[in-house]
């Protein structure tokens, strides 16, 4: 970003990568696929690299939020710096967090979670999916993350990129609103769980694995982590792949 | 109907009147002893949530069966006020069947009705009755219905069913009563369903069925009147506050957490800008960071716990619940109401209230169940009016984490990373961009320059 400002130009779109896309090796390959895309339709974006930090989401909800404030300030300093107008990202925290809650603390722009954002390339044309593709006639199931479904009411885009596919899409019996959380949102990601009868993943990774999917599509590093524990402690990982939407069309589209 | 009965009745109306003043005022002051929130923005919205999800019950409809049983309550209840309109203007003018005379034939269809209703009721009434003591469905089963919870649910639906058979009663009697030229009672022409019941009083003298007659009407008012203040110490008082609650409920999207705007002031001076507004810098009075006790939390919040039905649908629907874990959602409404009957209670008897050394945190909600939740709002969207638990476990959350510094050590391990390497992972800052290194090596191109 400081170079293409440098440079005076503008991008069409800032691409927010959020930590875990920054950092985690798994969420990484997601990065990747994404950027893989963007550069294979021609999309001109930024990403802000180093100057880009934590939203603050995490903090928040565990409830300090002195530091939320202090991490949502200097990034609004940074993207009202360079004139951001549109984002978009690929973790639905950050989607939330920046979309929600920063215009309070002065950072207004058009954000977008990449599930929509690949949708909207898919209706502008801009993405042909190839039929008969990898996913063709395959079973998938897609998880709703917490914080695009409920938190925002998208529960449409990731399908619809889906079923672009050509692909089986199956439905656990909670979807939608009814939606079973992973068990990572509100911080949980960063400490181990409360006593109880089991983990929230391994009850949801075995609803998702009993509708006989191969692939469960996911569009939110903290769920990609939690089915992916899920999936490895029930010992299918050569059976049942956990990826997400955008893996899915580079993968498809072969990038 | 005698004079002294229209004396009593009047003595009778009085007193259940300034009881039901002084429980109202009662609740009023528990919910105002919450933050003073401005919640009116948007009328127009808010209206149509009322509407939709208070008065046309939307959200219970994600269930048919006992969306339907819970409409006939509903239906029935609001209709057959309009009988109890009768029973007192009646009462006060100590007459019978007031409407009667005026309305002439027409008489009979709305009474028909409301006998049909109070049939409707009855059957729900069993088959809740049924549902919540005989089959095993957990929500109705959970660690926090305890005796009294329980003994509530089961009193209202029992107060119920004997009130709609007060009324069959009733009209059973009085129809004989027409009959019977020595009681000169008003027509009310053919009534269907306490008609059935006729048989049961036919044999018995005039005396005898006039006794009966009024045992029900007396019977039924009073009746009435009782559950007006029983459920003011009841979960029932939903009926009246699911209305203000899905008025003044949140209605931004669920995902947006308040916003602190006191911690917004220090921060804006912190990083040294001059914080807008910089004139009414003269203390304005902070509070407590985040929620200790009741008097922490806003006034919506608490006027949720006051309309909370205890029906568990957030908890059925909590992951954490789901999975054993201690959190609850419907405990932390029950536990908020609780904590401020408590307070309201000591404070109308002149005792400490607030400061009787107990507290909503470790007291009533312990932090093992408030750390369990992740935030997931799957409780906000099932609750069918709109209460919002999440509100209330993140204002006790921020309390531990601003006031004490007491939250669990892998979230204080989490705050320091995101503090010193601004991510919740201990990550070198300038590592951040090395996916792009590795894309680039990938692709054998240098698509790193192409994106910074
Ligand atoms: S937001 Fe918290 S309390 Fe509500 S359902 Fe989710 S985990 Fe349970
Ligand atoms: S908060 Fe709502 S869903 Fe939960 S018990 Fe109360 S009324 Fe039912």
């Amino acid at each position: 970003m400081a170079d293409m400002s440098a440079q005076g130009q503008e991008p069409e779109v800032l691409f927010w990568v959020g930590c875990a896309g920054s950092y985690d090796d798994r969420y990484k390959r997601v990065t990747k696929a994404f950027v893989k895309i963007l550069h294979k339709v021609g999309v001109q974006f930024a990403v802000l690299g180093p100057e880009e930090t934590c939203t603050g989401d995490p903090a928040r909800r565990a409830g300090n939020e002195f530091l939320f404030q202090m991490q949502a300030a200097s990034n609004i300093e940074v993207l009202n710096g360079y004139n951001v107008k549109k984002i978009v990202t690929a973790c639905p925290h950050c989607f939330n967090t920046i979309k929600n809650e920063y215009p309070e603390l002065g950072g207004n722009y058009e954000v977008i979670h990449h599930s929509t954002f690949l949708q909207q390339l898919i209706n502008e044309g801009r993405i042909k999916l190839q039929g008969g593709g990898a996913f063709n006639g395959k079973k998938i199931t897609y998880h709703d993350s917490c914080f695009l479904g409920r938190a925002n009411n998208i529960y449409e885009a990731p399908r619809e990129v889906l079923e672009a596919l050509d692909a089986d899409l199956v439905e656990m019996k909670r979807c939608r609103t009814k939606g079973f959380c992973c068990g990572a949102g509100g911080a949980q990601m960063f400490k181990d769980a409360e006593a109880g009868k089991k983990e929230v993943n391994t009850e949801r990774t075995e609803e998702a694995l009993s509708t006989g999917a191969q692939t469960i599509a996911v569009a939110c590093p903290f769920c990609m982590t939690m089915m992916s524990d899920g999936v490895k402690n029930k010992n299918k990982e050569k059976e049942v792949a956990v990826k997400d939407i955008a893996e899915i069309i580079a993968e498809n589209e072969k990038l | 109907m005698g004079l002294i009965q229209q004396i009593v009745f009047l003595l009778v109306l009085a007193i259940a009147g300034y009881m039901l003043y002084r429980r109202i005022s009662r609740i009023r002051q528990n919910i105002l002893l919450g933050k003073e929130g401005k919640h009116n923005d948007q009328p127009s919205v808010r209206s149509k949530n009322m509407l939709l999800v208070a008065f046309g019950q939307k959200k219970m409809f994600k269930k048919f069966i006992p969306a339907f049983l819970h409409l006939c309550i509903y239906v029935g209840f609001i209709v057959i006020n309009l009988e109890v309109l009768e029973f007192v203007l009646a009462g006060i003018f100590g007459t019978h069947r007031i409407f009667a005379p005026t309305l002439g034939s027409f008489y009979t269809i709305p009474i028909n009705i409301f006998e049909f209703l109070a049939v409707t009721v009855i059957l729900s009434c069993v088959f809740f009755l049924l549902r919540r003591n005989v089959l095993p469905i957990k929500r109705f089963n959970a660690r926090e219905l305890t005796a009294w919870p329980k003994l509530d649910a089961n009193i209202i639906l029992v107060v119920e069913i004997i009130l709609m058979f007060a009324i069959l009663t009733m009209n059973a009697t009085d129809q004989i009563l027409q009959d019977r030229p020595d009681a000169n009672y008003p027509d009310t022409g053919y009534l269907f369903f306490s008609g059935l019941f006729i048989p049961l009083f036919e044999g018995m003298s005039t005396r005898s069925l006039i006794f009966v007659e009024r045992f029900a009407w007396w019977f039924h008012i009073i009746g009435i009147l009782g559950f007006a203040i029983y459920i003011t110490y009841s979960k029932h008082l939903h009926i009246f506050m699911a209305f203000p609650q899905t008025y003044y409920a949140r209605i931004a999207p669920k995902g947006k957490m308040d916003n602190m705007p006191a911690v917004t002031k220090e921060v804006q001076i912190m990083l040294g800008a001059q914080p807008e507004n910089g004139d009414d810098t003269e203390a304005e009075e902070v509070g407590r960071f985040g929620a200790k006790d009741v008097n922490d939390l806003d006034w919506r919040d608490i006027m949720g716990a006051y309309a909370c039905t205890e029906c568990g649908r957030c908890t059925a629907e909590c992951p954490a619940n789901q999975t054993g874990k201690k959190l609850s959602p419907r405990k932390i409404m029950m536990d908020t109401r609780d904590r401020s009957e408590e307070v309201g209670k000591s404070l109308q008897k002149g005792g400490k209230g607030l400061e009787d050394g107990k507290s909503l945190l470790d007291d009533y909600i312990q932090r093992e169940e408030i750390n369990a939740c992740t935030s997931c709002n799957a409780c906000v969207e099932a609750c069918p009016i709109n209460i919002n638990p999440l509100a209330i476990i993140l204002q006790l959350r921020r309390y531990v984490a601003m006031e004490e510094a007491q939250s669990p050590p892998a979230w204080n391990a989490m705050f320091s990373n995101v503090e010193n390497n601004f991510a919740p992972w201990k990550f070198a800052p300038t590592d951040r961009f090395n996916w792009a290194d590795e894309l680039a090596d990938e692709t054998g191109g240098t698509q790193k320059e192409s994106q910074e």
